[in-house]
């Protein structure tokens, strides 16, 4: 009799299904499981005892205990802080990684180097490493502070503004420290680039400035995307980011518990997922612009 | 005659165009160079900082050279962060998980870049959105499943989610084996294939060995974002088995906590060389294999189409 052979497709599927079974069980049961669990949670009121976990549900009460109670402002304004220093954090970090890039795509010697030099932050910068360096204030230019810039933005802005933006200066180096791999993902992005476009533009008369402009910047647009969007949710995860913290914190706290902590987490993903749609917007106008021209 | 000298000097200082010319690439070394001190100033900062004693600290007038290089600091960080035993724990939580977040992410983006599966799509929008994804929605749930497991404070709790592909940033490093994999020729599967391999064997025999710096690559940013990670183990590996960056964390409560160094009073000089001897593993990794870490994303063609 003939072993029975199945159809090829059938086949690949199963094979290939065969590779995906780690990654597919470790999905369902790490992954989309708990998110479920966690907005389930985040609609109950859950409490921890003796036997266990009881959970009641109790529709948007978390939710509703966020805007009324001392916790939830407390998390609200580390959300709204964050969200401030990120609008000043990602053009930094993407302009200075464009800059440090396209300084490092010239032909100069010891290239490897000052690659190596501008990389090194990522592989070193933990948490407690970076909360250490601003503790000791290590982490800003003392000029910074030296010239009274802090003071001045103290002076100019309201004090909702004045604390992030002073952030962002006082901790201005560790926030360029986020740039390495963006300036790794834009010198190959630069790389990309035939360098006949740059001759032809040259014979007709163009300089380097003009090149710079109209030739290197709207090739990297595409990355300038990809760049943003890894430095939104690497700051967003970032595991000193205040409104993270909160997170954790109200977990085990006797007001709040999994309940409230799910029910800010998915608002804190909320508005991420505003923050990204807005540079994601913001970012399509500017290439269409380019576009146009 | 002299004209001719005119233009090449000219050339010489200016060049063809402003950047291969000598004040160009003048310009261009020293900003290398300037933005380049400046990055590092926090960490340079933190090794001439560590080996001052007492003095010095005081001394306004030593700023970065030190008039004797002062170990005592860094013997005070060993003893405080527990570094040996500490050590063995942070690479237990450090290797494992990425050694094997590494292989089971690579079979998948195998497995996606190599069969037509069916909702190959829907995958991708999956793999992409536990990338978007923040850890924090989902990991109370976690918690409590690790808890109920009885593995929560254990390695386990950082090692399971890894074996299964859904540790740190596992997505990137399926996208990472995914496009390595598609730019492998597809000739060498099927003449495998005709050669009577399976699909088991063309991917150990053939796939595999093909995509040392995919695997190579991935196991390093494994390795690092792994050791760097201290939100979720913090609170999955919890209180009793600290690793070297909660340890930092946890700095002054350790250090006033360990025996028989009542006679010092901590520093900054020791919080930096407790800082540098965190970082020295990681560090000592990156120097030899650094042109991995900067070539890796290169290579291994994440870097677009």
């Amino acid at each position: 009799m003939r072993k029975k052979v199945l159809k090829r497709k059938t086949r690949e599927t199963l094979v290939a299904w065969s590779f995906m079974s780690i990654w597919a069980i470790g999905f369902l049961m790490f992954t989309m499981i708990p998110i479920f669990t966690s907005l389930y949670y985040s609609l109950s009121d859950v409490v921890l005892s003796g036997e266990g976990i009881v959970v009641t549900f109790s529709g948007f009460d978390n939710y509703v205990q966020i805007f009324s109670s001392a916790e939830g402002f407390n998390f609200l304004r580390s959300v709204l802080d964050f969200s401030i220093e990120i609008l000043f954090k990602v053009p930094i970090i993407t302009v200075f990684a464009i800059i440090i890039a396209v300084l490092l795509n010239q032909k100069i010697k010891a290239r490897g180097f000052f690659r190596a030099i501008y990389f090194l932050p990522v592989i070193i910068a933990s948490g407690p490493v970076i909360s250490q360096l601003i503790n000791q204030g290590a982490a800003t230019i003392p000029v910074i502070e030296e010239l009274g810039f802090i003071n001045f933005i103290n002076e100019t802005f309201t004090e909702g503004l004045a604390r992030p933006i002073g952030n962002v200066f006082s901790e201005l180096i560790v926030i360029l420290w986020f740039s390495g791999v963006q300036i790794l993902l834009f010198i190959a992005a630069l790389q990309k680039i035939d360098t006949a476009t740059y001759e032809a533009a040259m014979i007709d008369g163009a300089g380097v400035w003009e090149s710079f402009w109209k030739i290197t910047i709207p090739s990297l647009s595409n990355m300038v995307l990809v760049s943003v969007v890894f430095t939104i949710i690497n700051l967003a995860t970032f595991s000193e980011n205040e409104a993270i913290q909160h997170i954790k914190t109200n977990m085990f706290a006797l007001e709040t518990g999994f309940g409230f902590s799910s029910a800010i987490a998915w608002l804190y993903f909320l508005v991420l997922a505003v923050i990204l749609a807005v540079f994601f917007l913001l970012f399509k106008g500017f290439s269409k612009d380019r576009g146009r021209r | 005659m002299k004209k001719i000298n005119k233009t090449k000097v000219r050339h010489f200082f200016m060049g063809k165009n402003f950047n291969d010319g000598f004040i160009g690439r003048l310009a261009i070394y020293l900003l290398l160079i300037i933005i380049g001190f400046v990055y590092l100033y926090p960490l340079l900062k933190m090794f001439a900082y560590s080996i001052k004693d007492l003095e010095d600290l005081v001394n306004p007038t030593v700023q970065w050279i030190p008039t004797k290089i002062y170990l005592e600091n860094y013997k005070v960080s060993f003893i405080v962060l527990n570094y040996g035993y500490t050590l063995v724990f942070s690479l237990l939580v450090t290797l494992v998980p990425a050694v094997l977040q590494t292989i089971t992410t690579s079979l998948m983006g195998y497995a996606l870049a190599k069969f037509k599966v069916r909702g190959r799509v829907i995958l991708f929008a999956i793999i992409l959105l536990t990338y978007l994804l923040p850890i924090q929605v989902y990991m109370i749930p976690r918690y409590v499943l690790f808890d109920q497991l009885g593995i929560l404070e254990t390695a386990w709790a950082i090692i399971l989610p890894a074996t299964f592909g859904q540790g740190l940033s596992s997505a990137i490093f399926i996208l990472i084996f995914f496009q390595f994999f598609r730019m492998q020729p597809k000739a060498l599967d099927e003449s495998a294939e005709i050669d009577g391999a399976n699909a088991y064997q063309t991917f150990i025999r053939i796939g595999v060995p093909l995509a040392g710096p995919a695997y190579l690559t991935a196991f390093l940013f494994s390795f690092v974002w792994y050791w760097n990670e201290t939100y979720v183990s913090s609170l999955f590996i919890g209180s009793d088995l600290y690793t070297l960056q909660l340890k930092l964390f946890n700095f002054t409560s350790q250090f006033n906590t360990t025996q028989g160094l009542s006679e010092q009073a901590l520093n900054e000089a020791i919080r930096y060389s407790a800082t540098i001897l965190i970082i020295l593993p990681v560090l000592l990794v990156y120097v030899i294999m650094q042109k991995w870490f900067v070539e890796g994303i290169d290579r291994t063609g994440i870097t677009g189409e």
